[in-house]
């Protein structure tokens, strides 16, 4: 893992905060009591859960920690924590169960 | 037990949410340790978390960061994962979007995951509130919530190093999206938005700039938008 540079994080922290505000604040600082448009809500709903899978996926296919090499004991441990927390809805459970799960399967398989 | 001040309003939304201190506390503490272990400093890990007070952004854009991508796409990538309190902003406009700028200001920076899903029940569901109860009851859902995010993540710095090895923490950040993650998938659009925006980025990974993850993300999103579309044509055409 390589060092992250200090101007780049410092942009990184000061142009979330102004951005994440922003989004927050653009419909109940400037649409007052307007209707939002159906099409822009539609789309809305479906960002998070399509970017943090798309974030995800080759973290756990190809893990930076091999090198790159799909790892058995990673694989699993990330489906059963996704299972879980689809099932349970608990996310601390979903991570706590899951992150035990790789310990163990890294002592079996590794 | 109806609100009938504004006073007894905030303690209302201090205990609706103190079950969230579960969720917040150990994320914020999270987020601190791996801020750390990816060598920020305890002011830019705290200055990270009060100043964007966002979890899963925040994570995302940590996790971008420590792979080198460009600091443009990481500033897109945690907005996209974040576009959600704006649309959470949408819906609390009708309830709140009467009180003077300041005050709108100070819900705005407030708006997150907890204070949105208890605060948009509680206001369908008693609309007889004023506006003052309805900010009472809002900014008390934040008023342990936020503190326990700062405090936690302060504690997670300050602990950051000393978190022994070969606990294998560089898997712990997919673990904890794959978590987030389950609780979304509520309805077929958005296990449809899941499976296209994993395909389109495993498939687009070769892109250069780690812009495979913003083109799965509005693959992912245009795909969860037309299903919803389409289901409600097929129900609407049943009916």
């Amino acid at each position: 893992m390589t060092e992250i540079p200090n101007g780049a994080l410092w942009t990184v922290i000061i142009g979330m905060a102004i951005f994440s505000f922003g989004l927050r604040f653009v419909f109940i600082g400037f649409m007052g009591d307007r209707p939002i448009p159906e099409w822009l809500m539609r789309h809305l709903r479906y960002t998070a859960v399509a970017i943090i899978p798309a974030l995800v996926a080759p973290l756990v296919v190809w893990p930076a920690a091999t090198g790159g090499e799909t790892d058995p004991a990673r694989l699993l441990a990330a489906l059963a924590t996704l299972a879980i927390a689809y099932v349970t809805k608990n996310v601390l459970v979903a991570i706590g169960s899951g992150a035990l799960g790789l310990m163990l399967l890294l002592n079996l398989l590794g | 037990m109806a609100i009938t001040t504004p006073k007894s309003a905030f303690w209302k939304g201090l205990r609706d949410s103190t079950p969230f201190v579960l969720v917040a506390g150990p994320f914020g503490m999270l987020f601190g340790v791996l801020a750390s272990e990816a060598g920020l400093d305890v002011v830019a890990t705290l200055t990270f978390s009060v100043s964007v007070f966002a979890g899963s952004a925040q994570f995302t854009a940590l996790q971008l960061m420590q792979e080198n991508a460009p600091t443009l796409i990481v500033l897109i990538s945690a907005l996209a994962v974040n576009l959600r309190v704006a649309m959470y902003s949408a819906s609390l406009t009708p309830y709140l979007g009467g009180a003077p700028l300041w005050k709108r200001a100070i819900a705005a920076y407030l708006i997150v995951d907890q204070s949105y899903a208890l605060s948009v029940v509680k206001f369908e569901t008693e609309p007889e509130l004023t506006s003052a109860e309805r900010y009472a009851y809002f900014f008390g859902t934040n008023a342990l919530i936020a503190p326990c995010w700062y405090g936690a993540t302060l504690a997670g710095a300050l602990l950051g190093n000393r978190v022994p090895e070969g606990l294998a923490l560089d898997f712990v950040l997919p673990l904890a999206f794959l978590a987030m993650i389950g609780p979304m998938l509520r309805t077929t659009a958005h296990v449809v938005a899941a499976l296209v925006a994993i395909t389109t980025a495993l498939a687009a990974a070769w892109l250069p700039y780690n812009l495979g993850l913003i083109v799965a993300g509005i693959a992912g999103m245009v795909a969860g938008a037309q299903v919803e579309l389409w289901m409600a044509r097929k129900t609407g055409a049943q009916t």
